[in-house]
């Protein structure tokens, strides 16, 4: 039972159903919302965020099932439970909106990341640059004498990581996808 | 069976299979099409108002008043944009409507045309959903669609953008039967949590139900099975501004309305009750007053059909997501089902108390000299009219709070006014849409000068359709509201609070060619109430009253609602503290 005295498998809203008590502890929440993919469906999304003033940590969005007509918004946010369950309810009440699911506390997932590190370097940092990308699984997608570019997926904390090690040996720019994320098992 | 029509065809043909008798509008450019395949049918009346926010209100007021959605049409540009604060409006207070905007051809969107502006955008915040439809052939469906949106779930206003060429265009028809949606929400509520609620029913000691807009949105049935369980358990009941009517004001039950300037026993019974069952109100700041000293020993349940109004302020006990009439058929059910037990004996005491608060006597008055106390103006009003068939509907300020102090209403749909937003301009409008819903009924728009001024064009809609809209404007020549908060907040500098320059009402009225009535003594009100019941035509009827007469009860912001400022003797001079000046 949660403090609230839903029981686990309720018939009410998932999103809803997940409610946790009220407390000021900021959380980071990953959110996948299923869309209709309408013209402004993300529009609808990012204004709410804007308007209610939540906080969009990072935003992906691409269409999963062209036949059916859906995207797939994938949202890392942060604030306190209550507002994280206002968030949920909020999104849920857009109409083109199809599913909210948190990521977070609904069981385990997995959340992947793509970035392209541009490093420029010659000599020691370029040998260093590309032993540590070899670490990191890291691959070369462009070469020329004094720069790499990198592609390396993996979590946030992976990314972040690579690129506090290549800040030192000629890092110039970083593209990153945002976070991707699914639920583990069926 | 699929006909081929044109767009505009289409938008008529869509309005009458959704059963819609009445639009109010404005014609324009981009809207030309339909207003030329208007012309041409005799199912649809089309209501020319003077200004696109007057549709808007009038849409809102004809959809509060009947049940039924309200429908405006408008154009491009500046028409659209005109609408924005009705939409809003109806957003605030879950009012159905659709709306009907033109736009410029599908080829010049993005080009910045003449009466050009991205409306879906403009619009996007404030509806419950939009739609720029860009095929003829996705017209009909989406038209469909729009009604089902805005009268299901949480009811609100959508806006149907209709580029120019997609109105002459001609496409395939869609009926409604044939259009599917995937928006179909929760009605029915939790039976666990249902149950659980009952259980609080019969162990409570102090409840008190607080009901709200969400009752008179869910129907008629709704207002029934409330009376039903307010009678069966003998709790107290009182609601927010925008419920009022779904419990009748001379119920044995009813303790008047609550909050700011609600009544005092309303207030003492929600801060002192150990159950407060919520029923279709979202705990909005003008209930709570300081939230941390909310109703604080209380165990709350919360009904909506809304999960976002659930615990976004207030935390509940109970949460039970879905409609009112719904959950409160099966909650009926429950509790009767488990014996029909309350706690008689300390229900019994509760309303000891509560009946000690009634004798505070919060809204008493004593009408003295040759000035109209606004409160007797409204006293009088009330009692001159109250065997009427009677809709009121309200500007925003002083009055709005007096008028929903001093009149008594029986049933839902009656008592229409702009809570959420505060619309000043919204109460003349929205009477000529209760007006068209409701041909034969007295209809009254209780107002201040100011806020009347602000759609004061409408006169000339009231006029070309004979619309029998009594205009009762309480006239102190201030901003009432603002005025009193100055007093109080603002060391009484009244900043920019006098309405300066005050049109002759009586002659305004006579200049559109309506009955104009100046009252200013409280010896001839009855009568000149009376001469306006009796006149068979729109009435401006200018009633001069005390000027600097404040609005009481309140709870001053910041403040608890056990706090309460009580009538023109009370202490307000810093009554409102720093943190609760930032609140309005």
């Amino acid at each position: 039972m949660s403090p609230l005295k839903i029981k686990k498998g309720s018939t009410s809203h998932s999103a809803y159903d997940l409610r946790p008590s009220f407390s000021d502890k900021e959380e980071q929440h990953t959110l996948a919302v299923l869309v209709e993919n309408e013209p402004g469906v993300l529009a609808r999304v990012i204004g709410l965020f804007s308007g209610r003033g939540y906080n969009i940590d990072s935003l992906t969005v691409a269409e999963v099932d062209h036949l059916g007509h859906r995207s797939r918004i994938t949202i890392v946010t942060s604030g306190t439970p209550q507002i994280i369950t206002q968030i949920k309810a909020q999104l849920g009440r857009i109409v083109d909106v199809h599913k909210v699911n948190d990521l977070t506390v609904e069981g385990p997932s997995v959340e992947r990341e793509l970035a392209l590190f541009k490093v420029e370097g010659t000599g020691d940092h370029r040998i260093e640059a590309i032993r540590l990308a070899d670490i990191f699984r890291a691959n070369v997608v462009d070469s020329t004498l004094n720069s790499f570019v990198f592609e390396i997926t993996g979590t946030s904390e992976k990314i972040d990581a690579f690129a506090e090690l290549m800040q030192p040996l000629g890092l110039q720019e970083i593209a990153r996808t945002g976070v991707a994320a699914l639920s583990r098992g069926t | 069976m699929t006909k081929a029509m044109t767009g505009a065809k289409m938008v008529v043909q869509a309005l009458i299979d959704q059963g819609v008798a009445t639009v109010f509008g404005y014609p324009g450019g981009a809207v030309l099409p339909i207003y030329d395949e208007i012309f041409q049918q005799n199912s649809i009346k089309h209501v020319l108002v003077r200004h696109e926010q007057g549709a808007v209100h009038a849409a809102e007021g004809y959809a509060r008043s009947t049940g039924k959605p309200g429908v405006a049409l408008v154009t491009s540009g500046p028409g659209a944009t005109n609408a924005v604060t009705g939409l809003t409006d109806a957003l605030m207070d879950s009012i159905p409507i659709v709306v009907l905007t033109g736009q410029v051809p599908t080829f010049m969107i993005g080009s910045d045309a003449f009466q050009e502006r991205d409306t879906v955008g403009i619009t996007r915040p404030c509806t419950k959903h939009n739609w720029l439809v860009k095929e003829t052939d996705r017209l009909a469906p989406t038209l469909h669609e729009a009604f089902h949106i805005a009268t299901s779930g949480r009811p609100g206003p959508v806006v149907i953008d209709i580029p120019k060429d997609v109105q002459f265009a001609t496409g395939t028809y869609t009926e409604a039967r044939q259009v599917e949606t995937h928006y179909n929400p929760q009605v029915k509520g939790d039976m666990e949590m249902i149950t659980e609620l009952a259980k609080a029913m019969e162990t409570a000691k102090r409840p008190i139900f607080y009901t709200g807009g969400g009752v008179i949105n869910s129907g008629p049935a709704a207002s029934q099975l409330l009376r039903e369980l307010v009678g069966a358990t003998g709790f107290p009941i009182t609601s927010t501004l925008m419920g009022l009517g779904c419990y009748p004001a001379s119920g044995d039950n009813w303790i008047g309305m609550l909050g700011m300037h609600g009544l005092y026993e309303a207030n003492m019974a929600m801060h002192d009750c150990d159950l407060m069952i919520n029923i279709g109100a979202r705990f909005d700041d003008r209930i709570t007053g300081r939230l941390d000293a909310f109703s604080p020993g209380s165990k709350k349940a919360h009904i909506d059909i809304d999960a976002s109004s659930i615990n976004k302020v207030i935390k509940v006990d109970i949460p039970i997501l879905g409609d009112v009439a719904h959950v409160l058929e099966d909650l009926l059910n429950v509790w009767k089902a488990r014996g029909r037990k309350t706690d008689k004996e300390n229900v019994q005491k509760w309303w000891h108390q509560i009946n000690d608060w009634k004798k505070v006597d919060c809204l008493k008055f004593e009408q003295k000299g040759k000035v109209i106390k606004p409160l007797y103006a409204l006293a009088r009003l009330e009692e001159l009219t109250k065997k009427h068939d009677r809709y009121i509907t309200t500007e925003v300020g002083q009055h709005q709070m007096w008028a929903a102090q001093y009149l008594g209403f029986e049933d839902p749909n009656r008592w229409m006014t702009s809570g959420g937003l505060g619309t000043m301009g919204y109460g003349f409008p929205a009477s000529i849409g209760v007006q068209m819903g409701h041909p034969d009924a007295l209809v009254i728009n209780v107002a201040g000068e100011a806020s009347w001024l602000m759609n004061m064009q409408e006169l000339g809609t009231a006029m070309q359709y004979g619309l029998p809209v009594k205009q009762f404007i309480l006239n102190n020549e201030r901003l009432g509201m603002v005025r009193q908060w100055q007093e109080l907040l603002h060391g009484e500098r009244y900043s920019s609070s006098w309405s300066e320059s005050l049109p002759d009402f009586v002659k305004l009225a006579e200049a559109f060619g309506a009955k104009g009535i100046i009252c200013d003594n409280p010896d001839d009100l009855d009568d000149a109430i009376i001469e306006m019941l009796n006149h068979d035509g729109p009435v401006l009827f200018d009633c001069l009253v005390e000027k600097h007469e404040n609005c009481f009860p309140m709870i001053p912001s910041g403040k608890p609602h056990n706090e309460m400022l009580l009538g023109e003797n009370a202490d307000t001079a810093n009554a409102i503290k720093s943190d609760g000046a930032v609140m309005v």
